[in-house]
């Protein structure tokens, strides 16, 4: 029997399919199980970049990636926390908060110290319009520095059009609006918890 | 052959060309082009994906049998893309992290099933090799242009954070040319059909000049 007369059989058919199907799928095993480790340790080593330009530098001693824990803070999905400490004892907490911008969900990392101040902030990930929103991110501008210092207390936690101490940007004032208020959240929900957040212990580390 | 080459890259990048000719992967042309380095990143991964996805298409038209073959080229084309998109994030996550955002959007680019079924199905490896790579230069050309236009327009700058694409060595490519940021409707979605519109209408004219010439 021919190659021309196989090809018309009718079990030819799905046989080709089940066989493309079946290489593919050996393709994308191989290919994740070969990336898998990689690309773990390309998104720590992400989280480890951004926790270290929330902090001051040399604010924290230990490992923030290894010292984490998750808090309840009666919403749902509990809260991931990253510890800085020095000298064992915690100075600080890093954590992320979410906002609802003009394109989707905008992640802002910040690190807020014993007391309640913001150590510093970061967008890790938004879908905000390129060259109107986008001056959340650190690379376009430096707006969001100025949440630097900033206590609940001791600001005005608004944009500036809304009476707030916080610039908006021309032609974008829902992307910064909802930084605000995520990162005022944050700081709502550091209040709150404070206890929680800033116990000496974590289960996997023990100070 | 070298003429068949010729013709080849000749429709790729002009006569045929995916976005200006054939009119398909306007999704992709029109979505990511808020800049010039956009475009281009987005026309580098393209090509690189139609280049290999050709060539797999060519090697394998035997024994493709035409009435599963669209089932096929689907399956062959997705995990190709999750793939590359995998390795790129494990092994060149700086890269990634620039491209990432585009990579997944391939996988519905119809410009890829088009060419590997107009193209590569029919035709033999090399053959299919050299059409990757000029309809791959072609995309990326439109998309490039029409992402510094609407950057141009839109935001007053070139190539904005090429370098974070292309590396340092490219820094030279971002130009600021004004300061007052711009027509802010070129780089939402209504100032990528506009240019597009234009665009298009400006090659039909050329043709048509050339034609009657």
């Amino acid at each position: 029997m021919s190659f021309a007369t196989l090809k018309e059989h009718p079990l030819y058919q799905p046989l080709l399919l089940g066989l493309m199907t079946l290489l593919a799928s050996a393709a994308l095993a191989w290919a994740s199980s070969a990336t898998r480790g990689a690309i773990a340790e390309a998104e720590a080593r992400d989280l480890r970049d951004s926790l270290a330009q929330v902090l001051p530098e040399n604010f924290a001693d230990n490992d923030l990636l290894a010292d984490n824990t998750d808090i309840d803070i009666g919403a749902g999905k509990p809260l991931r926390v990253y510890r800085a400490r020095a000298g064992g004892a915690v100075k600080g907490v890093v954590f992320t908060v979410i906002g609802k911008g003009y394109g989707g969900e905008i992640t802002v990392l910040m690190a807020v110290d014993e007391d309640g101040r913001i150590l510093g902030a970061r967008v890790l990930k938004h879908t905000e319009t390129p060259g109107l929103g986008d001056k959340i991110e650190i690379a376009k501008s430096d707006w969001i520095n100025g949440f630097g210092g900033k206590t609940l207390a001791a600001a005005n936690w608004a944009v500036k059009k809304d009476g707030g101490d916080f610039d908006q940007f021309a032609g974008a004032t829902i992307t910064p609006r909802a930084v605000v208020s995520a990162v005022k959240r944050g700081l709502e929900i550091f209040a709150r918890h404070k206890a929680a957040l800033l116990a000496q212990k974590t289960e996997e580390h023990d100070g | 052959m070298s003429t068949s080459i010729k013709t080849l890259v000749k429709d790729g990048v002009w006569n045929n060309n995916v976005v200006f000719a054939q009119m398909i992967g306007l999704c992709p042309a029109a979505a990511v082009t808020t800049s010039g380095t956009n475009g281009l990143g987005m026309g580098l991964a393209t090509t690189a994906v139609l280049v290999i996805a050709n060539v797999l298409v060519a090697l394998l038209r035997n024994i493709i049998s035409p009435q599963v073959r669209i089932p096929v080229f689907v399956v062959l084309i997705a995990s190709l893309v999750t793939v590359v998109d995998m390795l790129l994030n494990a092994w060149l996550h700086e890269l990634y992290k620039v491209l990432g955002l585009f990579i997944a959007l391939i996988v519905v680019n119809c410009a890829i099933l088009g060419r590997v079924e107009a193209f590569a199905s029919k035709n033999g490896v090399w053959p299919a090799f050299v059409d990757g790579l000029a309809m791959g230069f072609g995309f990326t050309l439109a998309l490039t242009l029409i992402g510094l236009i609407r950057e141009f327009l839109g935001s007053g700058t070139l190539f904005a954070q090429a370098s974070q694409l292309l590396g340092e060595n490219f820094a030279f490519l971002e130009i600021h040319v004004h300061e007052n940021g711009g027509a802010l409707l070129m780089i939402l979605p209504p100032g990528a059909f506009a240019v597009l519109g234009f665009l298009l209408a400006g090659k039909r004219l050329l043709d048509t000049r050339r034609h009657s010439d």
